[in-house]
């Protein structure tokens, strides 16, 4: 297949690409950009590792083409540390074991970023119903809903602070 | 008196933590390598057949293909246990399951690779397949393995104390059938290896294999390619990149890691093959479907008089670890409680299906499901307590088992005591309200196996220590982290013993090259067996380091206490409140705990064996002059050369001698004196810990054994068959929780694992095809449908324990199971013989109660119940048509 330049926006960066239009947007993160934060974890998206958002919106690249993500914003987990540092939820996931084996983590990163962004303080159900398109084998889901609800608080005593 | 720690028993964020939140660590298949190819494996599609011819003249003609590999390219047989080596990297003569490897492309890139596959031509010559085990143990040809007649890959049989007369003696005796069905640990990351070799700088030919691996057992890895490649072990170097989960899938050597090195000699360039979701579940190497005919007697009283056993395991096509999965079920009947007599028969069967191996609880999950679920209908028969009735069955520790298990450290009526507690079991049990209900188990496993699945004399763990000038500790250990925190466990105890902050450790594991011998992460054993060696790395440089500061310091080094990153004489530092780094310290005396390190009486505590040297300058002012020094063991001191960091000590010298003196200033006097600072510790289990004489007694013997008792709270909708499990409770031994985030992390996984093939984790089967091999499919739970669970760290100490540590990664997932089991049965009074609990099964179960028809759910099914059930539902049980069906089964017609 015939490859096409195709100009992507990924993470405040606007690299350009030639790939073939056929071109999951996981492989174009992975091999093309050397983006291998996101991850394949299944071939059928079941499993959620490889969420990226688009549009501040969490989808799985494993089943989209990167073609048609031209002139959307995608952010990957490469892109969720805030100046230089991580951001509360990436020191919370590490603090509380929300990350064991950490293959998943990366997909649960964007899909708790979508949450926060969303609902700045969910309930537990809530909590569980968002994190419930990611699949996580290692931790049984608990010690993130504790990693959750920390970096909540830290981030409304950081807003306190600054204020 | 207690001892505090400055490092362990805190809850700290694993070494690694940021490299996987923010997407920088680095899995197998994240690498990637200049020139590198793909390899993509063309799977049987039979279950059993022979290979009559393959052609793949029209596949190599593609342009983008470089290699086509297939089994006379790397003849020789592996295994991972040395009685088992019946695999070979691609198919030599026969395929065994269907996903059996046949053949590898190598390509320039995936698309061509996968488009390629299917132009290799293989011809069959199909053969009869086995399904079901106890079908397959009556084969008398067209045998799985043809040195393995009966299909039977081993069984043994055991009888310990005199069962006969136990049951002779029991009062009541429950016997029943119970089925687990096979469930596959379904980690996150699908099985890569890289592998490639450097060119020989005299031949031009292939030189050294280097292989980066989604492993749990580097070194196991590197013996079985020095085998199937005829090379020696020192040519080939195993690096484990991260590692995103492993639950025992990554703990033998998987085909693909054979196939991409043999691909990569043959193509004289770096290939990388990752699985498919599709392939892994085919890679398989899960927790065998079980078939276990149980009896149990007791007394009045409940006391055990005797248990048998009968336990035949479908293991697939393959050994794997059959043996070894197989001696775990019988051995670890022991060692939870006081049992005097154990009959005990085992069969290993093989079938065309992927080979079974080990997983999360290796053995015992589901033998410990049957026990537990007849315990407690013992319990209901004899009106006794499930708690009470387990605690009349408690061993007395420290013991010795009827089958040959030490027993030190025994949290178990603790673990009892608190889960019975907390849940409010005395108040609620048998209250609930109808469809509610609350079950207890109980569970136990190893802290590592006492005997090496290859035999030798080696230690089982070796760790190497080098401290660099600027006081930065590395520590090189071949412990894998997979996950479960071993990394941060290495450098907790590390900086521990050195008494330094965490942030001086640096942990390099898992590279052949670099790192001494660990047998991996499998069997529960790293913390037991690592730690000790790490610990023991670290007592060894401590030792050097305190015999430099003790001269500096003018005292002796049993005296100094290392702590916060100084180096503090016992009872001085209370006298100078600051450090010589400026900052404020608090001084660790005056509380009631002894700082680790100072106790006398502790195995830990320092060894006196430098002698008393400079003793006599305490408090003279006299200088502890280098001249001194040199009368001691070792001196790597140049005369007349001066390094800087020793210019710095020399101006040191000259004042006073100190009464603490910081970590880098110790570090430096120590290199100084001794040239480099390393340390080597290394750790096997003891003689006395390695079990009994008899035939396969070396499987299920470890230094320690960790504990866990559950109680579950479920609700069962009885219109639907639906279990949900809203809560679980779950105590756990861990001797010493080092890192209790991580402990805690452990047993809630292990808790949720065991839920998951409680109620809905199945490989459903149809004449050896997996029906389900996708993890939507599979049913591993999601955040919605799992339960709170409560961990409870138990802290029994074990008296040979690093620190007193024991495992917690594997030992909680096998009460679950009955844990669940029993709530249901106190939820809706049915007894569930057969998991997963599935809505289909526990209808069955239902409605026949309400016919109040004997029916054994696992002889047979509620006639009532849909017939697609029976169809779908996996059992192998119900295959055939007409006359080949079960006698039992309904739709069975004569013929």
């Amino acid at each position: 297949m015939k490859k096409q330049l195709l100009e992507l926006r990924v993470n405040s960066r606007l690299p350009e690409l030639a790939i073939e239009p056929n071109r999951l947007l996981l492989d174009a993160l992975r091999i093309d950009l050397q983006l291998t934060g996101s991850k394949r974890g299944c071939d059928d998206s079941s499993c959620g590792a490889c969420t990226v958002l688009v549009d501040g919106i969490p989808m799985l690249s494993c089943t989209m083409l990167a073609s048609s993500c031209e002139g959307h914003e995608i952010t990957t987990v490469e892109g969720v540390s805030e100046h230089g540092a991580l951001a509360a939820i990436q020191k919370a996931y590490g603090d509380w074991g929300g990350a064991q084996c950490g293959f998943c983590t990366p997909g649960f990163m964007m899909t708790v970023k979508h949450l926060l962004a969303t609902n700045p303080n969910p309930s537990d159900p809530e909590i569980r119903e968002a994190l419930s398109s990611n699949l996580c084998r290692c931790t049984g889901y608990s010690q993130m809903y504790e990693a959750i609800k920390a970096a909540i608080q830290a981030e409304q005593k950081g807003m306190a602070v600054s204020k | 008196m207690s001892q505090s720690f400055s490092i362990i028993g805190k809850p700290i964020a694993m070494v690694d933590a940021a490299g996987k939140t923010t997407g920088s660590g680095k899995y197998t298949d994240d690498l990637a390598l200049p020139g590198m190819l793909v390899g993509k494996i063309l799977h049987s599609p039979h279950p059993h057949a022979r290979i009559k011819r393959i052609d793949s003249s029209r596949a190599e003609k593609l342009e983008g293909i470089v290699a086509v590999v297939v089994g006379s390219d790397a003849p020789n047989p592996y295994g991972i246990l040395p009685v088992g080596h019946d695999e070979h990297a691609l198919a030599t003569d026969k395929v065994r399951y269907v996903g059996d490897n046949v053949a590898c492309i190598v390509a320039e890139d995936e698309a061509i690779a996968e488009r390629t596959v299917e132009l290799i031509e293989v011809q069959y010559e199909l053969l009869p397949a086995y399904f079901d085990p106890e079908e397959s143990m009556k084969a008398e040809r067209d045998l799985v393995h043809d040195n393995k007649p009966h299909n039977i890959e081993k069984d043994y049989h055991h009888a310990f104390g005199d069962p006969d007369k136990g049951f002779a003696e029991a009062d009541h005796i429950e016997e029943a059938r119970f089925i687990a069905n096979e469930v596959t640990h379904a980690a996150m990351e699908p099985h890569s290896t890289l592998a490639a070799f450097d060119i020989d700088s005299q031949t031009g030919k292939p030189g050294r294999l280097t292989v980066w691996s989604s492993t749990q057992v580097p070194y196991y890895l590197q013996h079985k390619l020095s085998l199937v490649l005829e090379m020696p072990m020192s040519q080939i170097r195993v690096i484990k990149p991260l590692v995103g989960g492993g639950f025992g899938g990554k703990s033998e050597v998987i085909p693909l890691e054979i196939i991409a090195a043999v691909a990569a000699r043959k193509a004289k360039r770096p290939v990388k093959i990752t699985y498919t979701r599709e392939e892994v579940f085919w890679a398989h190497r899960g927790r065998p479907r079980t078939i276990i005919d149980l009896k149990t007697g007791v007394k009045n009283d409940g006391r055990i008089t005797a248990v048998k056993a009968r336990v035949v395991q479908d293991g697939g096509g393959y050994c794997s670890y059959g043996v070894v999965t197989i001696l775990y079920s019988g051995a670890l009947l022991g060692a939870l409680y006081d049992i005097p007599n154990i009959e005990y028969d085992g069969f290993r069967v093989l079938t065309n299906k992927p080979a079974c191996g080990a997983m999360r609880g290796h053995g015992t999950v589901n033998v410990r499901f049957a026990f537990e679920s007849q315990l407690d209908e013992l319990a209901a028969k004899l009106k006794i307590d499930p708690a009470e009735f387990r605690r009349r069955n408690l061993l007395q520790p420290p013991c010795i088992t009827v089958n040959g298990l030490r027993v030190q450290s025994y949290g178990l009526p603790e673990c009892i005591e608190k889960v019975v507690d907390r849940s409010g079991w005395k108040a609620r049990k048998g209250k609930l309200p109808q469809g509610r209900g609350l079950g207890l188990a109980c569970s136990h496993y190893v802290s590592g196996a006492a005997n090496s699945i290859i035999r030798s004399d080696m230690p089982h763990s070796t760790v190497n220590i080098k401290i660099d000038r600027d006081g930065g500790v590395v520590v090189y250990t071949g412990a894998s982290e997979i996950g479960q925190g071993s990394d941060t466990m290495t450098a907790q105890i590390a900086a521990e013993v050195l008494g330094c902050s965490l942030a001086r450790v640096r942990v390099i594991a898992a590279d052949t090259d670099l790192t001494p011998i660990d047998i991996g992460s499998y069997s529960s054993r790293v913390t037991f067996m690592a730690g000790n060696a790490t610990l023991r790395a670290a007592e060894a440089v401590k030792k050097q380091i305190a015999a430099a500061a003790a001269k500096k310091m003018g005292c002796a080094p049993e005296e100094l206490l290392f702590r916060d990153d100084l180096i503090l004489r016992n009872g001085v530092p209370a006298q100078e409140p600051r450090g010589p780094d400026g900052r404020g310290r608090p001084s660790p005396h005056g509380s009631s705990e002894l700082p680790y390190g100072l106790s006398r009486d502790s195995e830990h505590g320092f060894a006196t064996d430098h002698g008393r040297v400079g003793t006599g300058h305490v408090g003279t002012g006299v200088h502890a002059r280098p001249a001194e020094l040199s009368s001691a063991t070792v001196s790597g001191r140049v005369e007349g050369q001066i390094l800087r960091g020793s210019l710095q000590q020399k101006r040191k010298e000259d004042e006073a001698p100190k009464i603490s003196m910081s970590f880098e200033e110790a570090v430096v006097a120590a290199i100084d004196f001794h040239g480099a600072l390393t340390g080597t510790g290394s750790y096997a289990p003891p003689p006395e810990a390695r079990g009994g004489k008899h035939k396969g007694g070396g499987v299920g013997p470890s230094p320690a054994y960790s504990y866990s008792a559950q109680v579950a709270e479920v609700s069962v909708d009885e219109g639907t068959g639906e279990v949900t499990v809203h809560k679980v409770w779950a105590a756990h031994d861990c001797g010493r929780a080092l890192n209790p985030v991580a402990v805690e992390g452990q047993v809630i996984g292990s808790v949720w694992m065991g839920m998951g093939q409680a109620l809905t984790e199945e490989m459903i089967w149809k004449d050896g095809l997996l029906m389900n091999p996708g993890l939507l499919e599979y049913r591993s739970p999601s955040s919605a449908e799992s339960p709170e669970v409560e961990p409870i760290i138990v802290e029994s100490i074990d008296p040979e324990g690093p620190f007193g540590a024991k495992e917690c990664s594997e030992g909680a997932l096998a009460a679950t199971i009955p844990a669940i089991s029993n709530a249901i049965y106190d939820a809706v009074g049915v007894r569930l013989h057969e998991s997963p609990f599935t809505p289909e099964r526990v209808l069955a179960a239902l409605r026949a109660k309400r016919n109040a028809k004997p029916v054994n759910l696992t002889e047979g099914v509620d006639p009532t119940s849909p017939t697609k059930f029976r169809e779908h539902g996996g059992s192998l049980w119900f295959k055939g048509k007409g006359a080949l069906r079960h006698e039992l089964d309904p739709a069975r017609t004569k013929a």
